[in-house]
């Protein structure tokens, strides 16, 4: 095979590498030459890492040679969203302050994928440590959406949409926090899957908000989401709380039967304010899923209002507690001319740390301040109670819920006036962390415009497979198909 | 009641240790306090009795076998500093906050 592979999804690579129809040296050229040449002007990646790619293809190519095996992500190349750290490799998570910081050790996700045979081709762009809904706050630049330059890929993980969307990596990983993962997935026509908390190792990420942060899979195909997913998911020791729970063979749910599944639609979510056009998206995924036998249920998630000033609590809160570790010292950038210790902390965190940080670091130090302890942080904690209880109750009756991903498809650079605008474009995807649920993204559409319209599905703990299996008939129903970001492929 | 002034927010800035530009500690005045406005309707909730969440996911903290095992080299462990001296990190003096 001689022709373009930047287009093939996860599970024809790996095939056809086995099978020795192209071999990964020439998989990886592919995609390095079409970085080349697209990515001059979409800015996903930050970091190439062209010579250790074309190095694991020479050796998975060996291995073949030899009969051995390449593990299911055989040749596989994959980018990394840039704060998962990587041995050798620059992790900045998209901050000035980690600029030039090489890390001394690989993150579990990234040894999976490494065991899995999967070949790493670099490190992605998203919004500075992994905050914000546009990856317009990252400190090195600004990525563009595949289907509309004029427009953001979405954030954090907006590197990883934009990188899988294009065709320049064959998937991608991100982390989501707060929609991190799901909404740049819906906004440039990707899969994107955040498991449960804790299906996942965290260790080796450069943490944000402890008890929210997940990695996740972004993918062309919901079979390839739960390849990778399969991949990273399962217990490690050095995350204590990581679950220790079996991995099921997640391709196996993939059986294209919804008959008798309890879809739950929560009337909160679609009595908010939400596009037509995405609204008209969302109902053609309900009406194809019940074609196919699956029930509609009407349902009510009562806390959900709650869930943006909640999050906006809880995660900064925890974000002030976790970039305390940047201090000028231990990693990265020191401010020159500092006179003592306090001042060198507060000089290399001021000129380290973009608006953004800055602001949630501000907001989480208030929220936790000696006094105001109970009235934000314990009280964004027990809201966080309340709304998992009202999908715990949901889920007596459903097997899955399902929402639109965003209220809106991807919009302009520059468009979000204040951080609350901002903060609002996550407003679809909080509830699934702040319950630590699993909840993915898959696409339903196109608008007039020709933006992706992603669905949301949200699950029961520790039940991707559901999630899987439901958005497996979406995108065989009313996905994507073959149309890809106009004039690239 | 959370509109912040001035005052607090240098003193947060300070407990955060983040040093800010005094336009900075403007616009962080009036961008924190529009949204702490808008937090204020988690007071309205009535969460008497319901217990803050402390894990998303039930679970139990493990116990694993005290084995001693390899750790991170310090020579590694520091080769990502911006100032050092062999293994050890630089930092500048503490006591007495002098100059180095």
């Amino acid at each position: 095979m001689s022709g373009p592979t930047e287009w093939l999804s996860v599970t024809e690579t790996a095939q056809k590498i086995a099978s020795g129809e192209v071999t990964a040296a020439r998989v990886v050229e592919n995609y390095l030459a079409r970085i080349a040449n697209v990515d001059r002007e979409l800015n996903a990646y930050l970091t190439v890492t062209s010579d250790e790619a074309r190095k694991a293809a020479t050796e998975i190519d060996r291995k073949r040679a030899a009969n051995q095996p390449l593990g299911p992500l055989g040749g596989v190349p994959i980018a990394l969203k840039d704060n998962l750290v990587t041995k050798g490799t620059a992790t900045t998570a998209g901050s000035k302050i980690l600029d030039g910081w090489v890390p001394p050790f690989d993150g579990a996700v990234v040894e999976k994928l490494r065991a899995a045979g999967a070949i790493i081709l670099g490190k992605v762009n998203c919004d500075e440590f992994a905050m914000g809904s546009s990856t317009e706050r990252s400190a090195f630049k600004k990525t563009k959406n595949p289907w509309d330059t004029s427009r953001v890929p979405g954030g954090s993980s907006g590197g990883s949409s934009a990188a899988v969307a294009a065709g320049l990596c064959a998937a991608s990983l991100g982390t989501d926090t707060g929609g991190s993962i799901r909404q740049p997935a819906a906004f440039c026509g990707v899969v994107g899957m955040k498991p449960t908390y804790g299906r996942v190792s965290r260790w080796g990420v450069v943490a944000f908000a402890s008890s929210l942060d997940q990695v996740g899979p972004l993918t062309r195909t919901v079979r390839d989401s739960a390849l990778v997913l399969e991949a990273i998911a399962g217990l490690d020791p050095r995350d204590s709380t990581s679950l220790d729970a079996p991995v099921p063979r997640y391709v196996d749910s993939l059986t294209g039967n919804v008959k008798g599944l309890k879809v739950g639609i929560p009337h909160e979510y679609f009595d908010a304010t939400i596009d037509d056009e995405i609204r008209a998206a969302i109902e053609k995924a309900k009406a194809a899923l019940v074609e196919r036998g699956a029930i509609l249920v009407d349902i009510s998630l009562p806390n959900t209002a709650h869930a943006l000033p909640a999050y906006y609590i809880v995660a900064p809160a925890e974000a002030s507690s976790n970039l305390a570790r940047y201090d000028g010292i231990r990693f990265g950038k020191a401010a020159s001319g500092a006179k003592n210790l306090l001042d060198l902390y507060m000089k290399s965190r001021g000129s380290g740390f973009g608006p953004e940080v800055k602001r949630r670091i501000m907001l989480g130090t208030y929220a936790l301040r000696s006094g105001y302890y109970d009235a934000y942080y314990k009280k964004a904690q027990q809201i966080r109670t309340l709304i998992k209880r009202d999908f715990d109750k949901a889920f007596h009756h459903v097997d899955v819920v399902l929402t639109p991903t965003t209220p809106t498809a991807a919009f302009r650079f520059n468009s979000k006036a204040t951080p609350l605008d901002m903060y609002l474009a996550d407003i679809f995807t909080l509830s699934c962390n702040l319950a630590g649920l699993p909840g993915m993204s898959v696409p339903c559409g196109l608008t007039v415009d020709g933006l992706p319209v992603g669905v949301q599905l949200m699950g029961k703990p520790l039940d991707e497979a559901t999630l899987l299996r439901t958005a497996d008939v979406i995108e065989a129903a009313v996905g994507l198909g073959n149309r890809r970001p106009g004039g690239r492929s | 009641m959370p509109q912040l002034t001035r005052k607090e927010v240098d003193e947060i800035a300070m407990l955060a240790r983040l040093h800010l530009e005094s336009d900075e500690a403007l616009r962080m005045q009036d961008e924190l306090g529009k949204i702490l406005d808008h937090f204020l309707a988690l007071a309205t909730v009535d969460t008497d009795g319901v217990p803050p969440m402390t894990h998303a996911v039930p679970m139990d903290l493990r116990l694993r076998p005290d084995e001693p095992a390899a750790s991170l080299p310090a020579s590694d462990a520091v080769r990502g500093a911006p100032a050092r001296e062999g293994d050890l990190f630089v930092v500048p003096a503490i006591i007495g906050g002098g100059d180095k």
